[in-house]
Protein backbone atom coordinates (compact mmCIF):
# COMPACT_ATOMS: atom_id res chain seq x y z
CA UNK A 1 0.00 0.00 0.00
CA UNK A 2 3.09 2.34 0.20
CA UNK A 3 4.15 2.25 -2.93
CA UNK A 4 2.72 5.74 -3.65
CA UNK A 5 4.95 6.81 -0.49
CA UNK A 6 8.27 5.87 -2.29
CA UNK A 7 7.78 7.11 -5.41
CA UNK A 8 9.79 10.52 -5.92
CA UNK A 9 7.61 13.28 -4.82
CA UNK A 10 5.06 10.99 -2.75
CA UNK A 11 7.29 11.33 0.30
CA UNK A 12 6.27 14.32 1.87
CA UNK A 13 2.46 15.44 1.96
CA UNK A 14 0.60 17.79 0.52
CA UNK A 15 0.15 19.30 4.07
CA UNK A 16 3.87 19.51 4.53
CA UNK A 17 4.13 21.02 1.50
CA UNK A 18 2.13 24.15 2.26
CA UNK A 19 4.72 24.53 5.88
CA UNK A 20 7.68 23.76 3.74
CA UNK A 21 7.37 26.59 0.76
CA UNK A 22 9.04 29.35 2.48
CA UNK A 23 12.39 27.28 3.14
CA UNK A 24 11.94 25.69 -0.38
CA UNK A 25 11.69 29.43 -1.84
CA UNK A 26 14.52 30.74 0.19
CA UNK A 27 16.77 27.91 -1.06
CA UNK A 28 17.63 27.04 2.68
CA UNK A 29 16.47 23.30 2.23
CA UNK A 30 18.67 20.37 2.05
CA UNK A 31 19.45 19.15 -1.52
CA UNK A 32 17.30 15.47 -0.75
CA UNK A 33 14.60 17.52 0.92
CA UNK A 34 14.48 20.01 -2.27
CA UNK A 35 14.64 17.71 -4.59
CA UNK A 36 11.56 16.34 -2.93
CA UNK A 37 9.94 19.38 -3.09
CA UNK A 38 10.19 19.93 -6.16
CA UNK A 39 9.33 15.86 -7.72
CA UNK A 40 5.95 16.96 -5.66
CA UNK A 41 5.49 20.07 -6.86
CA UNK A 42 5.68 18.15 -10.62
CA UNK A 43 3.05 15.86 -9.41
CA UNK A 44 0.83 17.48 -7.69
CA UNK A 45 -1.19 20.64 -8.97
CA UNK A 46 -2.69 21.67 -6.14
CA UNK A 47 0.73 22.16 -4.37
CA UNK A 48 1.81 23.35 -7.81
CA UNK A 49 -0.84 25.96 -7.96
CA UNK A 50 -0.11 26.57 -4.10
CA UNK A 51 3.29 27.68 -4.47
CA UNK A 52 2.67 29.90 -7.78
CA UNK A 53 0.00 31.40 -5.59
CA UNK A 54 2.65 32.43 -3.12
CA UNK A 55 5.55 33.41 -5.56
CA UNK A 56 2.06 35.79 -7.06
CA UNK A 57 1.88 37.18 -3.80
CA UNK A 58 5.10 37.87 -3.25
CA UNK A 59 5.23 39.68 -6.52
CA UNK A 60 2.48 41.54 -5.94
CA UNK A 61 3.42 42.65 -2.61
CA UNK A 62 6.42 44.13 -4.50
CA UNK A 63 4.04 46.82 -5.44
CA UNK A 64 2.33 47.80 -2.59
CA UNK A 65 2.86 51.63 -2.42
CA UNK A 66 5.71 52.54 -0.15
CA UNK A 67 5.86 56.02 2.46
CA UNK A 68 9.12 57.77 2.63
CA UNK A 69 10.25 60.93 4.06
CA UNK A 70 8.22 64.31 2.98
CA UNK A 71 9.86 66.45 -0.01
CA UNK A 72 10.62 68.63 2.46
CA UNK A 73 12.93 66.46 4.52
CA UNK A 74 14.53 65.12 2.16
CA UNK A 75 15.61 68.40 0.60
CA UNK A 76 16.86 69.11 3.81
CA UNK A 77 18.82 66.33 3.36
CA UNK A 78 20.36 67.07 0.45
CA UNK A 79 21.02 70.72 1.64
CA UNK A 80 22.88 68.87 4.48
CA UNK A 81 25.20 66.61 2.33
CA UNK A 82 25.85 69.64 0.03
CA UNK A 83 26.78 71.88 3.81
CA UNK A 84 29.09 69.06 5.42
CA UNK A 85 30.65 67.43 1.37
CA UNK A 86 29.86 69.63 -1.08
CA UNK A 87 32.75 70.31 -3.46
CA UNK A 88 34.93 72.96 -1.75
CA UNK A 89 34.59 76.28 -3.86
CA UNK A 90 34.41 77.10 -7.41
CA UNK B 1 26.69 64.28 -14.44
CA UNK B 2 23.02 64.06 -13.67
CA UNK B 3 21.10 61.25 -11.74
CA UNK B 4 19.68 59.90 -14.58
CA UNK B 5 22.84 59.71 -16.47
CA UNK B 6 24.36 57.01 -13.70
CA UNK B 7 21.02 54.98 -14.05
CA UNK B 8 20.28 52.87 -10.99
CA UNK B 9 22.86 53.79 -8.91
CA UNK B 10 22.38 51.61 -5.93
CA UNK B 11 23.39 48.60 -8.12
CA UNK B 12 26.79 49.98 -8.51
CA UNK B 13 28.27 50.30 -5.08
CA UNK B 14 31.84 51.76 -6.09
CA UNK B 15 30.96 54.39 -8.62
CA UNK B 16 28.11 55.34 -6.38
CA UNK B 17 30.44 55.89 -3.45
CA UNK B 18 33.07 57.55 -5.18
CA UNK B 19 30.20 60.32 -6.39
CA UNK B 20 29.51 60.50 -2.99
CA UNK B 21 32.42 61.17 -1.14
CA UNK B 22 33.19 63.46 -4.19
CA UNK B 23 30.04 65.57 -2.94
CA UNK B 24 27.95 64.73 -6.10
CA UNK B 25 24.39 66.13 -4.36
CA UNK B 26 22.44 64.46 -7.28
CA UNK B 27 23.70 60.82 -5.99
CA UNK B 28 22.98 61.62 -2.48
CA UNK B 29 19.44 63.05 -3.33
CA UNK B 30 18.63 59.95 -5.23
CA UNK B 31 19.96 57.21 -2.96
CA UNK B 32 17.78 58.99 -0.09
CA UNK B 33 14.76 58.48 -2.65
CA UNK B 34 15.43 54.98 -3.03
CA UNK B 35 16.37 53.91 0.40
CA UNK B 36 13.99 55.98 2.16
CA UNK B 37 10.98 54.26 1.98
CA UNK B 38 13.08 50.56 3.30
CA UNK B 39 14.26 52.66 5.83
CA UNK B 40 11.50 54.18 7.47
CA UNK B 41 9.91 50.49 7.11
CA UNK B 42 12.71 49.37 9.74
CA UNK B 43 12.72 52.31 11.95
CA UNK B 44 8.88 51.86 12.60
CA UNK B 45 9.94 48.41 14.39
CA UNK B 46 12.30 50.55 17.45
CA UNK B 47 10.20 53.44 17.46
CA UNK B 48 6.29 53.82 18.01
CA UNK B 49 5.42 56.32 15.96
CA UNK B 50 5.64 57.73 12.64
CA UNK B 51 7.13 60.88 13.52
CA UNK B 52 9.92 59.34 15.35
CA UNK B 53 10.69 56.76 12.84
CA UNK B 54 10.93 59.75 10.20
CA UNK B 55 13.61 61.59 12.75
CA UNK B 56 15.37 58.39 12.79
CA UNK B 57 15.37 58.03 9.32
CA UNK B 58 17.04 61.75 9.20
CA UNK B 59 19.57 61.29 11.57
CA UNK B 60 20.70 57.97 10.38
CA UNK B 61 20.99 60.32 7.07
CA UNK B 62 23.16 62.61 8.67
CA UNK B 63 25.33 60.09 10.35
CA UNK B 64 26.06 58.14 6.94
CA UNK B 65 26.68 61.98 5.69
CA UNK B 66 29.34 62.18 8.37
CA UNK B 67 30.86 58.75 8.35
CA UNK B 68 31.14 58.32 4.40
CA UNK B 69 34.96 58.59 4.66
CA UNK B 70 34.89 55.60 6.97
CA UNK B 71 33.03 53.45 5.00
CA UNK B 72 35.51 50.44 4.17
CA UNK B 73 33.38 48.29 1.78
CA UNK B 74 33.03 45.39 3.67
CA UNK B 75 29.27 45.02 3.35
CA UNK B 76 27.59 47.06 0.50
CA UNK B 77 26.90 50.50 1.07
CA UNK B 78 22.80 49.73 1.59
CA UNK B 79 23.72 46.98 4.23
CA UNK B 80 26.23 49.65 6.11
CA UNK B 81 23.44 52.10 6.17
CA UNK B 82 20.83 49.96 7.45
CA UNK B 83 23.65 49.43 10.81
CA UNK B 84 23.60 52.82 11.10
CA UNK B 85 19.57 52.67 11.12
CA UNK B 86 19.81 50.24 13.50
CA UNK B 87 22.08 51.73 16.12
CA UNK B 88 19.97 54.47 16.06
CA UNK B 89 16.85 53.24 16.42
CA UNK B 90 17.85 51.09 18.91
CA UNK B 91 18.98 53.75 21.29
CA UNK B 92 16.14 56.11 20.77
CA UNK B 93 14.03 52.66 20.83
CA UNK B 94 15.91 52.50 24.62
CA UNK B 95 14.68 55.88 25.30
CA UNK B 96 11.07 55.95 24.34
CA UNK B 97 11.32 52.62 26.83
CA UNK B 98 9.70 50.57 24.14
CA UNK B 99 10.44 47.09 24.08
CA UNK B 100 9.81 44.72 21.49
CA UNK B 101 10.87 40.93 21.57
CA UNK B 102 11.82 40.11 18.70
CA UNK B 103 14.28 37.47 19.36
CA UNK B 104 11.92 35.53 20.72
CA UNK B 105 8.94 33.89 18.37
CA UNK B 106 5.99 33.76 20.82
CA UNK B 107 3.43 31.02 20.16
CA UNK B 108 0.42 33.59 20.52
CA UNK B 109 1.06 35.81 17.74
CA UNK B 110 -0.08 33.61 14.70
CA UNK B 111 0.84 30.63 15.05
CA UNK B 112 -1.47 28.95 12.90
CA UNK B 113 -1.09 26.64 10.37
CA UNK B 114 -0.45 28.03 6.54
CA UNK B 115 -3.68 25.96 5.64
CA UNK B 116 -6.68 25.50 6.99
CA UNK B 117 -6.44 22.06 7.67
CA UNK B 118 -9.27 20.76 7.22
CA UNK B 119 -8.54 20.92 3.56
CA UNK B 120 -6.28 18.29 3.88
CA UNK B 121 -7.11 14.42 3.94
CA UNK B 122 -7.24 12.71 7.24
CA UNK B 123 -3.63 10.57 8.27
CA UNK B 124 -5.31 7.23 7.59
CA UNK B 125 -6.80 8.18 3.98
CA UNK B 126 -5.80 6.45 1.33
CA UNK B 127 -3.30 9.78 0.23
CA UNK B 128 -2.67 11.15 3.78
CA UNK B 129 -2.72 14.60 4.31
CA UNK B 130 -2.80 15.24 0.49
CA UNK B 131 -5.83 18.04 -0.70
CA UNK B 132 -9.44 16.94 -0.39
CA UNK B 133 -10.98 17.75 -4.13
CA UNK B 134 -12.89 20.87 -2.46
CA UNK B 135 -10.11 22.20 -0.56
CA UNK B 136 -7.73 21.76 -3.48
CA UNK B 137 -6.35 25.68 -4.55
CA UNK B 138 -7.54 26.47 -8.03
CA UNK B 139 -5.69 28.87 -10.23
CA UNK B 140 -6.70 32.69 -9.12
CA UNK B 141 -8.83 34.18 -12.44
CA UNK B 142 -5.77 36.24 -12.90
CA UNK B 143 -2.08 37.06 -11.45
CA UNK B 144 -2.56 39.59 -8.63
CA UNK B 145 0.43 41.48 -9.72
CA UNK B 146 -1.27 41.77 -13.49
CA UNK B 147 -2.65 45.27 -14.21
CA UNK B 148 -6.54 44.86 -14.18
CA UNK B 149 -6.05 43.23 -10.78
CA UNK B 150 -2.97 45.06 -9.35
CA UNK B 151 -5.43 47.98 -7.60
CA UNK B 152 -7.44 45.41 -5.74
CA UNK B 153 -4.87 43.40 -4.88
CA UNK B 154 -2.59 46.31 -3.57
CA UNK B 155 -5.65 46.97 -1.68
CA UNK B 156 -5.90 43.99 -0.09
CA UNK B 157 -2.59 43.26 0.33
CA UNK B 158 -2.35 46.93 2.42
CA UNK B 159 -4.54 45.58 4.81
CA UNK B 160 -3.40 41.88 4.99
CA UNK B 161 -0.38 43.86 6.01
CA UNK B 162 -1.80 46.15 9.00
CA UNK B 163 -3.25 43.14 10.08
CA UNK B 164 -0.57 40.73 10.42
CA UNK B 165 1.22 40.56 13.85
CA UNK B 166 3.78 43.37 14.11
CA UNK B 167 6.86 41.16 13.62
CA UNK B 168 5.35 39.23 10.44
CA UNK B 169 4.13 42.72 9.15
CA UNK B 170 7.43 44.07 9.23
CA UNK B 171 9.62 41.15 8.33
CA UNK B 172 7.38 40.73 5.02
CA UNK B 173 7.40 44.23 4.41
CA UNK B 174 11.12 44.33 4.65
CA UNK B 175 11.77 41.22 2.51
CA UNK B 176 8.88 41.60 -0.05
CA UNK B 177 7.16 45.20 0.04
CA UNK B 178 10.90 46.85 0.07
CA UNK B 179 13.09 43.81 -1.14
CA UNK B 180 15.64 43.64 1.78
CA UNK B 181 17.72 40.59 2.04
CA UNK B 182 17.60 37.57 4.59
CA UNK B 183 20.36 38.59 6.17
CA UNK B 184 19.47 42.00 6.33
CA UNK B 185 16.36 41.90 8.17
CA UNK B 186 17.79 39.19 10.68
CA UNK B 187 20.75 41.57 11.09
CA UNK B 188 18.10 44.97 11.18
CA UNK B 189 15.84 43.16 13.41
CA UNK B 190 18.79 40.86 15.59
CA UNK B 191 16.75 37.81 15.02
CA UNK B 192 17.90 34.57 13.80
CA UNK B 193 17.88 33.64 10.14
CA UNK B 194 15.18 30.51 11.35
CA UNK B 195 13.00 32.93 13.40
CA UNK B 196 13.40 35.77 10.63
CA UNK B 197 11.65 32.41 7.80
CA UNK B 198 9.24 31.45 10.62
CA UNK B 199 7.54 34.94 10.32
CA UNK B 200 8.17 35.68 6.97
CA UNK B 201 6.24 32.01 6.34
CA UNK B 202 3.54 32.81 8.72
CA UNK B 203 2.94 36.25 6.61
CA UNK B 204 3.21 34.95 3.14
CA UNK B 205 0.96 32.63 3.82
CA UNK B 206 -1.24 34.40 5.81
CA UNK B 207 -1.32 37.01 2.92
CA UNK B 208 -1.93 34.00 -0.06
CA UNK B 209 -4.51 33.21 1.89
CA UNK B 210 -6.18 36.80 1.97
CA UNK B 211 -6.36 36.85 -1.71
CA UNK B 212 -7.27 33.65 -2.41
CA UNK B 213 -9.95 34.33 -0.21
CA UNK B 214 -10.76 37.48 -2.47
CA UNK B 215 -10.41 35.68 -5.71
CA UNK B 216 -12.20 33.13 -5.05
CA UNK B 217 -14.99 34.78 -3.10
CA UNK B 218 -17.93 32.94 -2.75
CA UNK B 219 -16.76 29.64 -2.95
CA UNK B 220 -18.23 28.19 0.15
CA UNK B 221 -14.93 25.68 0.82
CA UNK B 222 -12.55 28.11 0.67
CA UNK B 223 -13.48 29.32 4.21
CA UNK B 224 -10.74 29.91 6.40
Amino acid sequence: MNEERRTPGMTVHCQEIVELVTDYLEGVLDANMAAEVAAHLELCDGCDIYVEQIRATIRALGKVPVSTLSEAAQAELTRAFRDLRGPAGP
Amino acid sequence: MSSEAGGDLSGNDALLVDRLRSGDADAFAEIVRTWSPMMLQAARSYVSTDASAQEVVQEAWLAMIRGLDKFEGRSSLRTWLLAILANIGRSRGVREARTLPMSSLGSAEGDRPAVDPNRFRGSDDKWPRNWTPLGKPRPWPRPPEEEVMAAESRTQLEHGLAELPERQRTVVALRDVHGLSSEEVSALLGISAGNQRVLLHRGRSRLRGLLELHFVAGDPVMGT
